[in-house]
């Protein structure tokens, strides 16, 4: 006798939003820092008067598609 | 668990990063270079001065540390996307889920910006717009951005009654609407002018392969690592209901 086994598929267990929520603000808040020096073209201007961070970067912003002088 | 997975992610960002960067730099130099040619031989260019930081260290550290610095905080970021996801679109492996994560990433961060506002290499654009074109490319960015999360959101609540098939041709048609309308809306901006085409389609083709690299590299190197901290759970219950369709056949 041939039976079918229904083999349960593995259920993934979702990460509770309580446990997630800690790191979401303090990884946001910190990348969203990094990727403005690294993205935005006046980085320089506002942060640092002599624009080294901006022209060290200049390449990576092109090529990274961001908008740039 | 979301200490584990937040350390994947930056490990992942940034191999996309230093990935991302060796194909910028073999790929995209060369055009860069070219493109600063024919700024400089312009007469009406953008004048840079003698540059604080050398052509040969922006070319190399520098765009080396600015593609891991973009890689790492996007790989955080996307370590919380896939937390928040993981386990609530169905019973996909984890790195199924890294897969389709970075795909709808990609789409919704790199390409519908790009496709409103393209990579431009030096000598295209002028210096006295560029904080309009910063704010639109980020103002169209931010509404794909919030478009595609509560896109996502508003998947998890309708999957259950219209299925998923029906669910992901309405969100993908109302998410494509709302930055289609947006980018038609927000400024454009033509100052090419006099720029040779071809080194402009080949320095924007090269951009985003380089965006294209970098998630895909982000998504498997997740995915990979993802599956390995992440196994399988079989839930009680669904072992319980296998086991109950197994006695009743």
């Amino acid at each position: 006798m041939t039976q079918a086994v229904a083999i349960p598929a593995p259920q993934p267990v979702s990460i509770p939003i309580r446990e997630i929520l800690p790191y979401a603000i303090l990884v946001s808040v910190l990348a969203l820092a990094a990727l403005y020096f690294v993205s935005t073209d006046n980085n320089a201007m506002t942060l640092m008067a002599e624009g080294y961070v901006h022209e060290f970067l200049h390449d990576g912003r092109h090529l990274m598609a961001f908008p740039c002088h | 668990m979301m200490r584990t997975l937040l350390v994947r992610g930056l490990l992942a960002g940034l191999l996309g990063g230093v990935v991302a960067a060796v194909f910028a730099y073999v790929v995209g130099q060369p055009l860069m270079d070219a493109a600063i040619e024919v700024e400089e031989a312009a007469a009406h260019g953008h004048d840079h001065g003698d540059p604080l930081v050398g052509r040969g260290v922006q070319s190399t550290f520098g765009l080396l540390v600015a593609h891991a610095a973009y890689g790492v905080a996007i790989g955080g970021l996307f370590s919380l996307l896939f937390a928040l996801a993981y386990g609530r679109f169905g019973a996909w492996s984890p790195r199924a889920y890294a897969a389709v994560l970075a795909t709808g990433a990609f789409l919704a961060v790199s390409l519908v910006p790009f496709l409103a506002y393209p990579a431009n290499p030096p000598g295209v654009g002028e210096a006295s717009s560029v904080n309009a074109r910063t704010a639109a490319y980020f103002g169209l960015l931010a509404i794909s951005v919030v478009a595609a999360g509560i896109a996502l959101y508003v998947a998890t609540r309708l999957t259950g009654r219209w299925g998923g098939f029906n669910t992901g041709i309405a969100l993908t048609a109302g998410y494509l609407a709302v930055v289609t309308v947006s980018g038609v809306l927000l400024p454009g901006f033509d100052e090419a002018d006099g720029f040779p085409a071809e080194l402009l389609w080949d320095f924007r083709v090269a951009a985003l392969g380089n965006l294209v690299v970098f998630w895909v590299v982000l998504g498997v190197a997740f995915g990979a690592l993802a599956q390995r901290s992440l196994p399988a759970h079989a839930s009680a219950s669904a072992q319980a209901t296998g086991l109950r369709q197994a006695g009743a056949s």
